[in-house]
């Protein structure tokens, strides 16, 4: 019933002989939001960053394994199309700090070359910007520099510049970790909407928002997915034993 | 990324152009076609970009190797003729094709290490004076910009004022003295060198005395010290290497430097007898002989020490800037 | 310890204290004087006659600076148009790639050339152009001098790179944006204060060097554009007219030393308000 957006066989990653994704299989739905959990130094963002293949960037990096987007191997793409169509959001706001708020928006056409007629690109940032919630608040200092927005407002104008590109899957790796709390709740919120056109995979290390934003949830443990599930039924009726201590808050 | 992987970038741009786009409009799926035929030809760029950053990472590399293999080409004629008898040869007569380094070597030492001696205390103060007494305030910031500007002066500019002012004056101390007033020589070119090279060991030293940490300052306050204690038995000794390093730098700078001391040295060929006996350095015999040298050996005598002067400098350089290094990650 | 014992050395530590300040503001007496006498020697030379004209040969009062003038623009602009492309890339380079053996021989090779006497360059650039082409240029002089701005660009390009946090170029590369663009687009923006301020301090740094130029572009007392003659500059006029014995030509000399001096520190300063002020908040 519900299609496959995004299948890993096999994934394995390493930093040098540092084997830190062990042979992870997942297979995540389309519009869903997967929550990705798990204790510090498990593997979750290097595996996050595998599926866009920004794993690579850090030198020394390899990866082994596939990872089908839409039943295409992304490790047998350019990197470049995989990042095209699979959007990411970092634990810290980055906003492009030499570019204005609307240029932030569309830096992903304007950064690369893609010229767009004015119209649109103004269509563009209206609608990313009020998909993310944030085109009320900045519609009136769209000149200014995207860095003079308060920490919540840069991450989503983070998401609202991930968003313009039109992907099919949006990674975020801890993205309210460096905010508090009202703009984490406005972002939470953001993902109930962005669900319907998008595909979210969210890594958190935040319980309860990991019950509250996601369908489903996988818990990653020393490299290795250990379970897979349904958000309710992981959190009421774990499995194995590693996830009910985690969930318990036996160990972090 | 090798030619393989790019025709398997096309294969999959192709299928990704056809296959992917599935819910997405038609308007949008032009775009994004356009969007992908655009991005075929940025991975070409990309590959290009990345191999022509390598090459100038080469670039830099074969442009030192290249100095160096030409100073040697070039002096091998002189380096046949005359041997290393050269550079302890005594005299220098090109009429004669009597051809002798001493004299230049030399020079270069006295006047060097004698601008070294004039500049250190003033860089060693100011280098105290904004690391440690007064590291902020508009007075020390504008004390620090001026004596950077030092650095900025072009050394043909201190050349001619200290023919103009400085000359006189030293012949009027010559004349004093009773040697015999010519007012250029050793003397008036260590003055100026002595000037052109405190900023280099100033901004140094005063860098390295700002990263004392303080807890051990304040151990020796606490004890009762003074501060001129504190700089004595806690700053000096912590900094001395650092200190140490910029006086290299500065003695590197000393060696190199061309037209300044070429104005004022009064280029005679013969052993300077005193620090008022005008004189030639390895620099300033270069600037002056080179285009007049008409002989291949007179020529590359003039090469060979040049290539001296590479070898010394940079020798001098790597040690001051490996003891700053070491300095730094302590 | 005896009362008196203490204000001995409070004593020392005060004549000390003294002493180092006294020292450091003497630092500055040789830089006011040169300044002042060489404003006090060249202000009354300057004129509009003396910018647009020729130096008249000697015994002739009267002559101008306007052939090295031009000399020196020409030469710097294009020794600029070479090393800074260069240079700017270079430092990318060196800043993506921390760890490559390359980057160690690069870097180091950077460290040594910063500390080439300035006259070995100019015997260099002597034997790889002025031998090969047959005569001294301007080409040659530009080439010697571009070889002794590179290292100035490439370390503060090299420096203010490797401040930029690496988010900034996570963030591009998550945007599907391919390398050079990220480097051109993003980076080299972003940290385009620090870049041009090494690119200023290069060139105030070369355009008064002497020494390079020696056996490069040698010099020409007529006006001249052409790259390949040779070609006067204000250092060089400097030289040759301050060490000549007459003093219509060290008249001259004082009113290029002026427009030099004044070149070289107004760049310098400049460099120092300006790039303050175009940084970009990160
Ligand atoms: N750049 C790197 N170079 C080498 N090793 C790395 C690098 N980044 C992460 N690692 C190692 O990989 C392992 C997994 O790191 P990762 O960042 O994926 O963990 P994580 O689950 O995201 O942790 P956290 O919850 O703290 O963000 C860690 O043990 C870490 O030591
Ligand atoms: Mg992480």
């Amino acid at each position: 019933m519900e299609s496959t957006i995004i299948k890993s066989i096999d994934y394995n990653a390493y930093f040098g002989d540092n084997h830190v994704v062990k042979n992870v299989n997942i297979e995540i739905p389309k519009n869903h939001v997967i929550a990705v959990m798990g204790p510090s130094g498990c593997g979750k963002t290097t595996f996050l960053r595998g599926i866009n293949r920004m794993h690579e960037l850090i030198p020394n990096a390899t990866a082994k394994g596939k990872i089908l987007l839409n039943n295409e191997d992304v490790m047998e793409m350019h990197p470049i199309f995989v990042r095209l169509k699979i959007g990411m959001v970092f634990q810290r706001p980055n906003p492009f700090p030499n570019l204005s708020i609307y240029d932030n928006v569309i830096a992903g056409y304007k950064l690369n070359g893609i010229k767009l007629p004015k119209a649109e690109k103004d269509q563009i940032v209206e609608e990313s910007l009020t998909k993310v919630a944030l085109w009320k608040e900045v519609k009136d200092s769209l000149t200014k520099k995207g860095s003079f927005l308060s920490g919540g407002q840069q991450q989503r104008l983070c998401i609202a510049r991930a968003v313009a590109m039109q992907p099919e899957v949006l990674l975020f790796d801890e993205p309210t970790s460096a905010l508090d709390p009202i703009s984490t709740s406005t972002v939470e919120e953001l993902f109930h909407e962005l669900k319907k056109n998008y595909t979210l995979i969210i890594v958190t290390h935040n319980m309860q928002q990991a019950a509250r934003v996601s369908d489903r949830t996988a818990f990653f443990y020393v490299g290795e997915l250990v379970e897979y599930d349904d958000t309710k039924r992981m959190f009421t009726n774990p499995r194995d034993i590693r996830t009910q201590n985690y969930i318990t808050g036996r160990f972090s | 990324m090798d030619t393989s992987s790019m025709d398997k970038d096309l294969i999959t741009l192709s299928n990704a152009s056809l296959g992917v786009i599935s819910p997405v409009k038609t308007a949008d799926s032009l775009k994004i076609r356009q969007r992908l035929r655009r991005s075929y030809r940025q991975i070409k760029t990309e590959n290009v970009f990345r191999r022509v950053l390598v090459l100038m990472g080469w670039v830099m590399v074969v442009l030192v190797l290249g100095i160096l293999f030409t100073l040697v080409l070039e002096s091998v004629p002189s380096i046949r003729a005359l041997g290393a008898g050269y550079l302890w040869g005594k005299t220098w007569d090109p009429v004669q094709d009597v051809y002798g380094a001493y004299p230049f070597l030399l020079g270069t030492l006295l006047t060097s290490f004698l601008a070294l001696i004039i500049s250190i205390p003033f860089s060693i103060a100011v280098a105290i004076f904004l690391g440690e007494y007064y590291p902020e305030g508009w007075l020390p910031n504008l004390l620090k910009n001026t004596v950077e500007l030092i650095a900025a002066v072009p050394s043909v500019i201190y050349g001619f004022w200290g023919l103009a002012v400085l000359v006189p004056i030293v012949r009027g101390w010559e004349t004093k003295l009773g040697v015999q007033p010519v007012g250029v020589g050793i003397l008036s070119s260590s003055l100026i060198l002595a000037v052109m090279i405190i900023p280099y060991a100033a901004s140094l030293g005063r860098s390295m005395i700002q990263m004392v940490p303080s807890p051990l300052k304040e151990a020796a306050y606490s004890l009762g010290a003074t501060r001129w204690e504190v700089i004595r038995s806690v700053i000096i000794p912590y900094t001395k290497s650092g200190l140490f390093a910029g006086i290299l730098l500065s003695l590197g700078r000393a060696l190199g430097e061309t037209m300044a001391v070429t104005m004022v040295i009064g280029n005679t060929s013969i052993i300077p007898k005193n620090i008022f006996s005008p004189g030639n350095t390895m620099a300033s015999v270069i600037a002056n002989e080179f285009t007049e040298a008409d002989k291949p050996v007179y020529l590359s005598a003039l090469i060979e020490l040049g290539l001296v002067l590479f070898l010394v400098t940079v020798v001098i350089n790597m040690i001051g800037k490996r003891v700053i290094s070491r300095f730094t990650n302590e | 310890m005896t009362p008196s014992n203490i204000k001995y050395r409070i004593g020392k530590s005060r004549g000390f204290q003294v002493l180092t300040i006294t020292l450091a503001f003497a630092c500055v007496i040789p830089l006011l004087a040169i300044l002042g006498f060489i404003i006090e020697a060249g202000i009354t030379k300057i004129n509009w006659h003396f910018l647009v004209n020729v130096p008249k040969p000697v015994g002739e009062t009267g002559g101008g600076i306007a052939n090295a003038l031009l000399g020196t623009l020409i030469i710097i602009l294009v020794a600029a148009l070479i090393a800074i492309p260069i240079g700017i890339l270079c430092g990318v380079y060196l800043s993506e790639n921390k760890k490559s053996r390359l980057a160690y021989w690069s870097r180091l090779c950077v460290d040594i050339l910063q500390g080439v006497p300035s006259i070995v360059v100019g015997i260099v650039a002597y034997f790889w152009l002025v031998k090969p082409l047959g005569g001294f240029s301007a080409l040659s002089g530009s080439v010697a001098l571009a070889i002794m701005m590179l290292p100035i660009v490439i370390r503060s390009t090299e420096e203010t790179l490797k401040l930029l946090p690496d988010t900034l170029k996570e963030a591009a590369f998550a945007l599907g944006m391919p390398f050079h663009r990220v480097i051109l687009k993003v980076i080299i923006p972003c940290g385009i204060s620090g870049i041009l301020s090494g690119v200023m301090l290069s060139i105030a740094r070369v355009a008064g060097e002497t020494a390079p130029l020696l056996f490069t572009a040698f010099g020409n007392p007529y006006l001249s554009a052409n790259l390949t003659k040779p070609m006067q500059s204000l250092p060089l006029l400097i030289f040759n007219y301050a060490t000549s014995p007459y003093n219509d030509w060290h008249d001259l000399a004082w009113g290029a030393s002026l427009i030099l001096l004044v070149f070289v520190l107004m760049l310098n300063i400049f460099t120092k308000l300006i790039t303050r002020k175009w940084k970009v908040q990160l």
